[in-house]
């Protein structure tokens, strides 16, 4: 191992997973929030309510994420329409491509999570609340949501570290994070082992650092003590 | 008194699950302070017909009058009948108790937690004034120093009155017992009767479906025997438990004595 080399590196390597925890974050925290609707509409009993999610989820998990992000990033030019908006200066910069790709991906699969999370809860405890008077709605946001993020919670901490891999495809539209970034080194310096096996390390690092966080979180919510009965 | 408007009236309520008719009319008044047993073999619909009262099932007809006021309902699709008024329903269900009989406490809440919650989304209770009720209710149903616990960490028959003590926060006119105690150990289906007993005692109007005879007998000021989806027979608790008139009704104290 060439440590010299490596550590002469391992600014630029940061900056790299700088990024990287970037489109991460941003992906599954605004995923969350378009497969919130997503989910819930997903385990409705009304099946024309139900098959619009069902559709979008079909399509964005039955494609390969690389292909979403090329369809994103070199699709959206071929139309006039988008070249011509307000949005254009967003739409045209890899950044934005994956983060809207990536995002639009991860809430295909939290949705479906949340599905499963939400049709988890014993149907007793939500007659209970039917029971003292609390309408659907407040039976939603009072009993269900806060039932199902903890059911749904450990599914969810998975998803992110899928995402955090995942995020090495946004190196294909030119963005340099972490495998972008450490692919840019490796034509400068040739250490090809070295340098992946660094990145690797560093993505290692990061799971690890998720992981103990979503542990601590399910211990604040008490996931395991709501479990069963 | 005689003539006042009783807390609850069910008139010729029916209930079917595709071809097989579990209740067949089904008419019933409860006058305030009334504690009105319903017992039967399982499956003669004593449990369909208490989830009918406040809608947790759809009955197929009927009608549903709370303390004078008439439950809307309308006809669905499927025949079964539902609330024509959402805001009512609401309304209804809140007056209209309903202890559960496994409980269905919600598991990621404190007891304390579970109480105030319903006062304070349905209700409109601050806080501090929902607290100030559950503290009470908890002290009454003996359970006051497990506020901070979570149910799992409860007995079943603690559970069941933490229940009971959310049911009562909302300070319903009627309560619905839907077998409380058949979910218990059996050294636990004291502490529950006894709360029951005592709400009784305060003259709570109470609708009761339950394999507890015995305790059926004491507290009840009415019994209800219901068998193939009808009131095969009806009284008072000497009447029913003593001279039964019907055979099978006969039969069934018979073999539960």
């Amino acid at each position: 191992m060439e440590w010299e080399v490596i550590l002469k590196w391992l600014p630029k390597l940061m900056q790299g997973a700088t990024l990287t925890l970037e489109l991460t974050a941003i992906s599954v925290i605004a995923g969350l929030i378009v497969a919130i609707p997503l989910g819930i509409a997903r385990s409705s009993k009304l099946w024309y309510v139900r098959s619009l999610p069902y559709a979008y989820i079909f399509f964005f998990r039955g494609t390969p994420l690389l292909i979403q992000l090329f369809l994103v990033y070199y699709g959206l030019a071929q139309f006039d329409v988008v070249r011509e908006s307000a949005l254009w200066p967003y739409l045209r910069s890899p950044f934005w491509c994956a983060i809207i790709t990536m995002t639009l991906h991860t809430a295909a699969y939290i949705a479906e999570i949340l599905r499963g999370a939400i049709q988890a809860i014993p149907p007793g405890e939500i007659e209970a609340a039917r029971a003292l008077g609390m309408s659907r709605f407040k039976t939603l946001v009072h009993i269900v949501l806060p039932r199902a993020t903890r059911i749904g919670l450990p599914a969810y901490s998975n998803e992110v570290i899928l995402m955090l891999k995942a995020s090495s495809l946004a190196s294909t539209v030119t963005l340099l994070e972490l495998t972008g970034m450490t692919r840019t080194i490796i034509a400068r310096n040739y250490l090809t082992v070295d340098m992946f096996l660094t990145a690797g390390a560093i993505y290692l690092l990061m799971s690890f650092v998720l992981i103990q966080g979503f542990k601590l979180l399910e211990r604040w919510l008490r996931v395991d003590a709501c479990q069963g009965r | 008194m005689a003539l006042a408007t009783p807390a609850l009236e069910i008139r010729n309520l029916h209930k079917r699950y595709g071809e097989l008719e579990v209740l067949k009319g089904i008419s019933l008044t409860a006058r305030d302070g009334d504690v009105i047993s319903i017992l039967g073999s399982s499956g003669s619909g004593k449990s369909t017909l208490l989830r009918c009262i406040n809608l947790l099932e759809n009955p197929h007809e009927g009608q549903i009058v709370v303390a004078g006021e008439e439950l809307k309902l309308k006809k669905a699709k499927n025949g079964e009948l539902i609330a024509a008024d959402g805001k009512q329903i609401n309304r209804m269900r809140s007056e209209l108790g309903f202890v559960f009989q496994n409980f269905n406490l919600w598991p990621h809440m404190t007891i304390l937690d579970n109480i105030i919650e319903a006062p304070r989304r349905v209700l409109g209770q601050s806080k501090a004034e929902a607290i100030e009720v559950a503290e009470a209710l908890l002290a009454k149903v003996g359970i006051g120093e497990k506020r901070h616990a979570y149910p799992s960490e409860l007995s079943g028959g603690q559970q069941q009155r933490a229940a009971i003590a959310r049911t009562l926060a909302m300070q319903p006119k009627v309560i619905l017992f839907d077998e409380p105690t058949s979910a218990l150990d059996p050294e636990m289906v004291q502490e529950v009767l006894s709360v029951i007993r005592a709400l009784a005692e305060e003259g709570r109007t109470m609708l009761l479906v339950t394999h507890e005879m015995g305790f059926a007998r004491q507290v009840s000021t009415e019994v209800v025997f219901l068998h193939q989806g009808l009131i095969e027979e009806q009284g008072s608790p000497e009447q029913v438990f003593d001279n039964p008139v019907s055979a099978r009704c006969k039969q069934f104290m018979s073999s539960n004595r």
